[in-house]
């Protein structure tokens, strides 16, 4: 098996990997802090469990968005099944569709742990706040949603494209 | 990514930061009408003891504090900046116990780098290997100055300067811009009082060399002349400075300005309740508590002795939360 012939599928896979990878390696270290805040939450007053544990998962979807992310692009290119000849062209096109989710996911996880580990010290001094706690955190999903949109997007148009 | 973020330890702080006194709290121990009151409300926040001797149950409140941050950091090595003080307390206790041959216990404080029986055996045997290395030059100087001369009060400046630059040295190795922060207001508003009281005792320009440390926001040099010449050439000079409010509250009284300097620091820490990392919310924190057993001594010992509310109210420092 030549390499530089099969260089589309190692190109989209790579891409698939990356979006995992990397959006992955930000969720583990943002729940990670997300965690060790609520853990100190929990010493002091256990009945707030319920409350900080919401707010240490939420930088956990990105690490789900690009296992999704990774996911269609394996079934795209035919890894999961079916054909895998794709081309040089098509394969970069996949790499690079795969990249916003990759980046994105990354340093969107860490800044939203940040965000919740502000929001479980707002909750670990007024409970009564909860939802308004859950809202700064939240805003920074809107950006990793955008990053997987567009991500998504262009893996399901790349495949109807002749190139 | 999370190291040194101090994210467990700024989340339990947060929590105990619910249980540090009020300014609420604090109107309504001035209100009580006795000092058993004071202690019965003292009680219901969860401090003990206190029905015959209120300085023991603010030296529990202090050691719960230190506990909470052993428990947390392991390692307190980093908060010393606050506890050079008591370290050169101890000395100050030490060196006279020495000259006066009296041998009293509860003249030292529990808390400290160094255990107070170490300063006291150090002094008595004369073993001043025994001290930490910046604390021997200063013992062994301030022992000397006593046997000689007598002198209390200038063995005291020697030991308070060693004392200031202990504190500003730990606060600039340190390099946390908090405890850097602390240092230089303790140090700054100490050298202020200093050369107040030394205006209105009449020293010179030689003792107040002797006396002053050395600090960023001021000018020492500057500031033993403004004392030298008296207290409104330091007013004048201190209106240059960022201290120029102090200047205003210095004419009032030397305690008012005290507090003033008590109140500037609670000012300056206060941001650190809305900062979710770093060592700066522990740091606070134990700066809060001091602050707050300040406090309650000087109500306690206010209602112990009859004192009218109002003049009580005058010396309660500002609460942190």
């Amino acid at each position: 098996m030549n390499i530089m012939e099969n260089m589309g599928v190692v190109l989209a896979l790579l891409g698939a990997v990356i979006a995992a990878l990397a959006a992955g390696i930000g969720s583990s270290i943002g729940v990670g802090m997300t965690g060790e805040a609520a853990a100190g939450v929990v010493t002091e007053d256990p009945s707030k469990f319920s409350k900080v544990l919401v707010l240490q998962l939420l930088p956990g979807t990105q690490g789900i968005y690009g296992l999704l992310i990774g996911f269609i692009t394996l079934t795209q290119i035919g890894i999961m099944g079916g054909s895998s000849d794709i081309s040089l062209v098509k394969g970069i096109l996949y790499f690079v569709a795969c990249l916003p989710m990759a980046f994105v996911g990354y340093k969107s996880a860490i800044r939203q742990a940040r965000a919740s580990v502000a929001s479980i010290s707002l909750v670990a001094k007024r409970p009564d706040q909860f939802g308004k706690a859950m809202i700064f955190p939240a805003m920074v999903e809107t950006y990793a949603i955008l990053a997987l949109l567009i991500s998504i997007l262009s893996i399901f148009g790349i495949n109807s494209l002749a190139v | 990514m999370a190291d040194n973020q101090y994210l467990y330890e700024v989340a339990r702080i947060r929590t105990k930061e619910l249980s540090l006194l009020s300014a609420d709290f604090f109107e309504q121990l001035l209100s009580a009408p006795d000092y058993e009151t004071c202690i019965r409300l003292l009680k219901e926040k969860g401090w003990e003891g206190g029905q015959d001797d209120w300085e023991e149950m603010l030296a529990r409140e202090r050691r719960k504090t230190w506990e909470l941050m052993e428990e947390l950091l392991g390692d307190t090595s980093v908060f010393n900046v606050f506890l050079y003080a008591n370290d050169y307390s101890n000395l100050k206790a030490a060196v006279k116990s020495c000259r006066h041959r009296t041998e009293l216990s509860n003249i030292y404080i529990e808390q400290g780098t160094v255990p107070a029986d170490t300063i006291r055996k150090a002094l008595s045997e004369n073993r001043f290997e025994e001290l930490p290395e910046a604390m021997q030059a200063p013992a062994r100087e301030a022992q000397k100055v006593l046997l000689q001369t007598g002198d209390g009060q200038l063995c005291d400046i020697l030991i308070d300067r060693a004392a200031l630059e202990a504190i500003y040295k730990a606060g600039k190795d340190s390099g946390d811009p908090f405890l850097m922060l602390y240092a230089e207001l303790t140090v700054a508003c100490a050298d202020i009082k200093t050369a107040v009281r030394a205006c209105r005792t009449g020293k010179d320009r030689g003792f107040l060399m002797r006396a002053l440390a050395s600090c960023d926001s001021l000018d020492k040099d500057r500031l033993a002349d403004a004392a030298a010449e008296g207290e409104e050439a330091v007013a004048k000079y201190l209106d240059t400075t960022e201290y120029h409010e102090g200047a205003a509250v210095m004419k009032e009284s030397l305690s008012a300005f005290e507090r003033w300097c008590d109140n500037l620091l609670i000012r300056r820490i206060r941001p650190q309740l809305y900062n979710a990392f770093g060592l700066g919310p522990l740091a606070a924190y134990v700066l809060a508590r001091e602050s707050e057993i300040k406090s309650v001594r000087i109500v306690l010992s206010g209602k112990k002795n009859q004192l009218p509310e109002q003049s009580i109210r005058e010396r309660v420092r500002e609460t942190y939360v």
